[in-house]
């Protein structure tokens, strides 16, 4: 595998739900340290494309492939080694702690019976640290709040040490500093792990600043793929939110902004 | 035990959420190897201390000098007879309410699920009669009860996790009132299997329905025994798969469990565990409940901790409630079921309201 191969790609997804289509031929692919935005407007069809992406979801047709191999072809501690989910608000039905939540991460590279290393420890108060979670770690996780608890679950996909972390809007419940905080650790990752990332996103500002391509999704089609300045213009915004935009810069980062344009 | 203390402080509330909590080391934050050991170690302890007690005491005092050295004294009977396999089945049937129990809830993730509650056990009993019943009418053997019994419970676990469904997905609420409506509707039927046969076997309707450890023989404590252990370590290798379990089945399989393996597994064995149990001692409600709930207090939710010290304490829990059972209006005897009856339903209502307004999801 060279290095511009992609590390995760899907091509032609066509899915649904009770015989309604939601995705059609989606396809995408997104090479190592590479980060893809997926926005558009809910019920595009975004979260079901991460699902289905992650072997959650059997798509109707198309094809997966993780590191050139199709996804089926992996069990699910393999794939679990490579890939790492974030997934909208999940549910716990036990008091675990923060320590133990992120502990699971390590669990694709452990036996069946073993406990975790001290060198599995180790890359949990890492990744702990990382999203400033080390004073919680004794605490119970539905005692915490809903924006630590996002950073929870982030601090597990870290000490997961996937090749491709696909987050279904990483930065819901999160204040504009841990937002940065996040994007920013996110790019550090990307750099010093060559850690791919696919993630949903509302913020269509923080796609257009963060991410190095974006895919932009209406009614599970794919509206267009590329760089935020060729994809976010006022044209294809105003196409899938059905609302006039203004598109400018940001005069502090370079990036594209956006700002809604009707009252 | 000084462990317990010392954990349990470091799962106390913050004092501030703003300070942090700098002070607590980290290893009190996950299960180490240390705190399995002395966790475990301790409860072993207890268990061994509980049965001296279970067989030291009884409706009736007995001379053990006598009894060991005249063997066709009363008092040897009473004690070898009698006591022994009384707490040895206790411990096995307790170590298997309570560990099917922990799995059970992190199956169906809701902390109020056990056999009982889920109505499987009643499901079991109603199977172990109906093979009693056949095996009376036509001379089968009595390997077929708790066979049965394991059927029946198999049925009946699968049957309320279907319904107990709502568009794919588990709702807690709604798979516990399926099975409450399964324990009433098993319960009725044993009673409808009562009124129209006659069961002529040494065990009344009431045995089955309350539950109870009265004169079981060696060879049943062997059986259930086997049986007990054997679905024990099927759970044992799958206790972190119940950690994952209890996140969701999406974030289960993203962290590499095979989800349906995993289930499917988990089903079996806890079938086949309660099956055994209630072939001999009837429905015995409420240890599943009490003791997973405690010890996750205690120590963390963690099954590869949760599971063998569920083991030990169901073991110790039922032999002590039997020995209450067997004393506290000697020389008569209560059902061992009343004793965990009455402690288990105000302990079901107050976890109940508790969950109710902390809320399942987070």
């Amino acid at each position: 595998m060279k290095a511009s191969d992609p590390v995760l790609a899907g091509t032609g997804l066509v899915a649904g739900y009770h015989g309604r289509k939601v995705l059609h031929e989606v396809s995408l692919q997104v090479a190592a340290g590479e980060l893809l935005a997926v926005v558009g407007p809910n019920g595009a069809g975004k979260s079901t494309l991460l699902k289905v992406l992650s072997g959650n979801f059997d798509p109707w047709d198309g094809v997966v492939k993780l590191e050139g191999r199709p996804l089926h072809e992996y069990d699910r501690r393999a794939v679990a080694r490579r890939l790492a989910s974030l997934g909208q608000e999940s549910v716990c039905a036990f008091a675990f702690t923060v320590m133990e939540m992120v502990l699971m991460g390590r669990a694709p590279h452990l036996g069946a019976l073993r406990l975790e290393s001290a060198r599995d420890v180790r890359i949990a108060r890492e990744a702990l640290q990382r999203f400033d979670l080390l004073p919680l770690a004794a605490r119970a996780i539905n005692e915490i709040s809903g924006g630590e608890r996002r950073r929870v679950f982030l601090a597990r996909v870290l000490a997961q040490e996937p090749q491709v972390a696909l987050l279904d809007e990483p930065t819901a419940f999160l204040d504009l500093k841990h937002v940065v905080e996040i994007f920013s650790c996110l790019a550090q990752l990307r750099a010093e792990r060559a850690m791919a990332v696919v993630a949903t996103m509302h913020d269509l500002n923080a796609a257009a600043l963060y991410a190095d391509r974006v895919l932009l999704l209406k009614e599970g089609r794919t509206v267009g793929c590329g760089r935020a300045e060729e994809v976010l213009t006022r044209e294809n915004l105003r196409l899938v939110y059905e609302t006039d935009v203004y598109v400018g810069r940001n005069p502090a980062t370079g990036a594209v902004a956006i700002l809604p344009a009707a009252r | 035990m000084t462990e317990p203390a010392k954990v349990s402080a470091a799962r106390a509330p913050h004092p501030s959420s703003e300070e942090g909590w700098a002070g607590a080391p980290i290893e009190q934050a996950y299960l180490t190897r240390k705190r399995m050991a002395v966790v475990l170690g301790s409860l072993a302890v207890a268990l061994a201390a509980v049965c001296a007690l279970g067989v030291l005491f009884g409706s009736v005092k007995i001379d053990f000098v006598r009894a060991i050295a005249q063997p066709s004294s009363p008092d040897h009977a009473i004690l070898f007879a009698a006591r022994m396999p009384r707490v040895l089945m206790g411990a096995v049937v307790g170590a298997i309410l309570a560990a099917v129990g922990a799995a059970l809830q992190a199956l169906v993730r809701n902390p109020l699920a056990e056999g009982g509650t889920l109505g499987i056990s009643s499901g079991a009993a109603f199977g172990a009669i109906v093979a009693l019943v056949v095996s009376y009418r036509f001379g089968a053997g009595p390997a077929v009860v708790p066979i049965a019994g394991f059927a029946a419970a198999m049925i009946s676990t699968l049957a309320v996790y279907r319904l107990g469904q709502m568009h794919g997905r588990i709702e807690p609420f709604s798979l516990l009132l399926v099975g409450v409506i399964f324990n009433t509707f098993w319960s009725a039927l044993i009673l409808l299997i009562n009124s129209v046969v006659n069961l002529y076997q040494t065990r009344s309707i009431l045995f089955w329905l309350v539950g109870s450890l009265e004169a079981p023989t060696y060879r049943e404590v062997a059986l259930v025994g086997a049986l007990g252990a054997g679905g024990f370590l099927w759970l044992v290798w799958h206790a972190r798969d119940m950690n994952l379990l209890s996140l969701g089945d999406d974030p289960a399989r993203d962290l590499g469990v095979e989800v349906d393996t995993a289930r499917r597994s988990i089903f079996i064995a806890t079938s086949l565990m309660i099956g055994a149990a209630v072939s001999v001692s009837g429905m015995i409600g409420f240890v599943g409940l009490i003791v997973p709930h405690i010890l996750r207090l205690a120590f963390g939710a963690d099954h590869r901790l949760l599971l063998p010290a569920s083991l030990l304490t169901g073991a110790a829990f039922l032999v002590a409630a039997d020995l209450a059972a067997r004393v506290l209006i000697a020389p008569g005897e209560l059902p061992v079921g009343v004793i965990t009856a009455l402690c288990g339903g105000p302990f079901f209502i107050y976890l109940l309201r508790r969950e109710g307004h902390q809320g399942i999801a987070i």
